[in-house]
């Protein structure tokens, strides 16, 4: 019996699809079975993300409606054998599929898959609601803004208000050069205002763009940061103890000194 | 270290993310209590318990809110006591 993340935010453009795409990834990288679930009906993301929107046949709608079976909706990744995506469908609207579908689609795709996860879309409304039905725990990603970071303490709230306790927070597009001239909270402040559970801290990165640009995804980019800040995300989901990465610039003068003495 | 040095240069009220981290700290407040209104009603079970091991007190008329202007943002209790338990020393 696999488990149900899903990946929230109550902002948007703060990197839930990125994170979901990345960590979906991930875990099947470490050849976990993995489905993501795109429950963003209407402003279908995902598939686009992962590289994959050729290949759309039918979508969530389609399966919570039966029009079609689960298994003719999935769709395989191109790189990994043990990870499918579920589409959002794009012509519909969010009251297309109400909780009790989701809880139901969670339960079935939870017989199958090792992690089902589920990309929420912005709000805190049907959308929201329907995203967390089916989910066992939580991850909430934000961007270290005041608004960003005022969305995701309301969605806290509303999480641990439908009994989705622990929710782990992940902070992504994090500038450690900003944060050191003292002009963008650090992950001590984050701590200190949200509370809870920290899973890992995602820098600001172009190789984001650009791997998104192409239908890939960061995480199977060995030399970028956010790549190897996703990779460890995972491990840490699957129960290893792994520090936070070093953000620090890696061009600094120290992290030369460093490198140049063996300490990297 | 980093942030001890920019207190020690002055810096600590002068950067932004402090600016924000304060704004932040406000806002939360309300937005909390505004999320709970079950919170107050607990927090009012919770200090009647409490209370009613010093003295007796008027339950029905208690009254517990949360007063703000921009500055800040203060519990304000009212208690009627009936009547002060007597006090057992003090062991
Ligand atoms: N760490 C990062 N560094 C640089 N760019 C990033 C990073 N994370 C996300 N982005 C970019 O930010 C944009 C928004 O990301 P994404 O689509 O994942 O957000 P979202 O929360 O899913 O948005 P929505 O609420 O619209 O669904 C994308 O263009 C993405 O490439
Ligand atoms: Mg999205």
């Amino acid at each position: 019996m696999g488990e149900v993340i899903v990946v929230t935010s109550g902002k948007g453009g703060v990197g839930k699809t990125t994170t979901t795409a990345n960590l979906g990834t991930g875990l099947a990288s470490h050849g976990k079975k993995v489905c993501l679930v795109d429950a963003d009906i209407g402003l279908r993301n995902l598939d686009v993300v992962m590289g994959l929107e050729n290949r759309i046949v039918f979508d969530i709608v389609d399966v919570t409606s039966g029009v079609c079976r689960t298994r003719q909706a999935l769709i395989k990744d191109k790189r990994y054998e043990s990870l499918h995506l579920l589409p959002a469908a794009q012509t519909k609207d969010k009251t297309a599929v109400n909780p009790d579908q989701m809880r139901e689609l969670c339960e079935e795709l939870k017989q199958e898959f090792d992690f089902v996860i589920i990309d929420c879309p912005a709000g805190i409304e049907q959308g929201f609601k329907n995203a967390i039905a089916g989910a066992d725990k939580a991850i909430v990603v934000t961007t270290p803004e005041v608004s960003a970071v005022r969305d995701a303490d309301r969605i806290i709230g509303l999480l641990e208000a439908a009994d989705l306790r622990e929710p782990k927070l992940i902070i992504n597009r994090y500038r450690t050069k900003m944060v050191n001239r003292g002009d963008m909270m650090s992950i001590d402040d984050m701590n200190e205002i949200l509370a809870i559970d920290l899973l890992g801290v995602v820098p600001e990165d172009e190789q984001v763009v650009v791997t998104t640009n192409k239908g890939e995804t960061v995480v199977r980019d060995d030399k970028s940061q956010s790549g190897q800040a996703y990779r460890n995300i995972t491990r840490r989901i699957l129960g290893e103890n792994v520090p936070l990465l070093n953000l620090e610039e890696p061009g600094g003068l120290l992290n030369a000194l460093r490198k140049m003495i063996g300490m990297r | 270290m980093l942030d001890f040095l920019n207190r020690f240069f002055g810096r600590e009220t002068a950067s932004s993310k402090n600016v924000a981290k304060e704004r932040l700290r406000l806002v939360l407040v309300h937005d909390r209590a505004n999320v709970s209104p079950e919170l107050l009603s607990s927090l009012k079970n919770d200090l009647i318990k409490v209370i009613s091991n010093y003295m007796e007190i008027d339950e029905k008329a208690l009254e517990v809110s949360l007063d703000s202007n921009d500055q800040q943002v203060a519990l304000v209790a009212n208690i009627p006591v009936k009547r002060m338990k007597r006090t057992k020393s003090l062991a």
